[in-house]
């Protein structure tokens, strides 16, 4: 989406969108499913951080722990807290995976504040596989755990019998849209953000074309970069958040569809 | 300012211009979504078994031994606790039986004081009592050996009042005479 606006003979140059390319990682090749590309570079540089915080520094298994150790424990116990309380006990088994799924986005989407990364997390491919799993696998265990009884979660049986029908339907579609929004919430938010920043970042050198205009454009837009920059970060790890809790609630509806 | 990397220039993707931009929004480019989704998947099993089998056992276990350690810790100052209120009733206990005892003691000295000055009086009023009798019985003599010597002194006086008066003085009947006279 170039959009070149014309000032003056020179041009400031909008490309909002170029930092969600994806590229091959080595040489210009075509995009295959196995090549090595900026996705797996941030996705490498989100493991590797996770080893440094969770199993590095962990490392000392110390009763005091360090700054690094806290901080890790702190993540585990976040997370874990929410897992027992949203889902309840019974949960815990799939405590794990949850984990996994808050750690990816959280690091994900801190990873890609770093000026000039990738973020693959703006990405629906990404947030839609991870949404799809949750789904999937929120769909699979309800139906193990209680099979047709987990249906009862679409009938409403504190509303009047007239009315569970039509909320039966409602609920349906509800169910089914759960994953788009699941996964349109966190692609869209980080896309956003980051989309709105390059457009700022687009404006700043105004100063350099026109002289007049620029000295109040240029300062405002490097000031907007800046706060939205703050307002990304809270952004970055409440939409980690969001997901993970997400994730929670739909756990509970398989392990206890009872409304 | 075009600072982006446009050498991807010829690009063999649909989403991206000669220019090396996008085309439209990348997120929804077809061509990449195999790859996205293969390195997804490869990335969140990785960090599963990294995650199920390093990181969360041994931040469990931590958390865990920590918990141990201070419940441990406080079951130990909970025992101190008990003890030091024991050492305080043994301590308080020991005051009061000192003081019952000194109680005791004072109670007994007085007693015995008190024993002893009871003597000591009994023996001063005895000791009194016997010398006033002893005193009496002197007097008793006193006064005896007094009247004894009144009749002496009176027959004498009688022998020598009959001799002045120039007869011979029959001792015997003098000595009567006089007896007779005291008595009466």
């Amino acid at each position: 989406m170039a959009t070149d606006a014309k000032e003056g003979g020179q041009e400031l140059v909008f490309h909002p969108m170029d930092q969600f390319i994806v590229k091959p990682l080595f040489g210009d090749g075509p995009v295959g499913l196995f090549t090595v590309t900026n996705v797996t570079f941030w996705m490498v540089l989100t493991v590797l951080a996770i080893v440094g915080l969770l199993v590095l520094g962990t490392s000392g298994r110390a009763t005091i722990p360090n700054r690094t150790q806290s901080v890790a424990e702190l993540a585990y116990g976040f997370i874990r807290k929410m897992v027992e309380d949203v889902a309840g006990k019974d949960a815990l088994p799939y405590f794990p995976y949850i984990m996994t799924l808050f750690m990816f986005i959280v690091f994900s989407n801190f990873l890609g504040l770093i000026p000039g990364a990738f973020t693959t997390t703006s990405h629906i491919a990404v947030t839609a596989v991870l949404a799809m799993l949750v789904f999937v696998a929120v769909t699979v265990i309800g139906f193990v755990k209680h099979g047709a009884g987990f249906l009862g979660l679409f009938w409403v049986g504190a509303a009047p019998l007239p009315l569970r029908p039509i909320l039966a339907v409602i609920e349906v579609i509800s169910y089914f849209v759960r994953p788009v929004s699941h996964s349109i919430r966190l692609a869209g938010n980080m896309m956003a953000g980051h989309a709105v920043i390059k457009v700022f970042a687009a404006f700043a050198p105004l100063v350099l074309i026109s002289t007049g205009i620029g000295l109040v454009v240029t300062p405002l837009s490097i000031l907007a970069i800046t706060a939205i920059y703050a307002l990304e970060m809270l952004v970055a790890f409440i939409q980690a958040y969001v997901f993970t809790i997400l994730t929670c609630v739909y756990l509970k509806d398989a392990l206890h569809p009872a409304h | 300012m075009a600072t982006e990397t446009h050498d991807a220039a010829g690009s063999t993707s649909a989403c991206v211009d000669a220019g090396g931009g996008a085309i439209g929004m990348p997120q929804l480019c077809p061509d990449w979504m195999g790859n996205q989704i293969f390195w997804l998947v490869v990335t969140l099993v990785v960090i599963f078994f990294i995650l199920s089998r390093i990181a969360l056992p041994r931040i469990a276990a931590v958390l865990a031994e920590r918990q141990g350690t201070i419940t441990n810790d406080l079951a130990a100052a909970e025992d101190l606790k008990v003890k030091a209120q024991e050492a305080e009733e043994a301590y308080e206990k020991a005051l009061a039986d000192a003081r019952s005892k000194a109680n005791e003691i004072i109670a007994e000295a007085k007693a015995e004081i008190k024993a002893e000055q009871d003597e000591a009086a009994k023996k001063a009023d005895a000791q009194i009592a016997e010398k006033a009798a002893e005193s009496e019985k002197a007097i008793a003599e006193i006064r005896a050996s007094a009247l004894e010597n009144v009749e002496t002194v009176a027959k004498d006086t009688a022998k020598e009042l009959v001799a002045a008066m120039g007869q011979k003085a029959d001792t015997a009947a003098i000595d009567k005479a006089v007896a007779a006279r005291l008595k009466g």
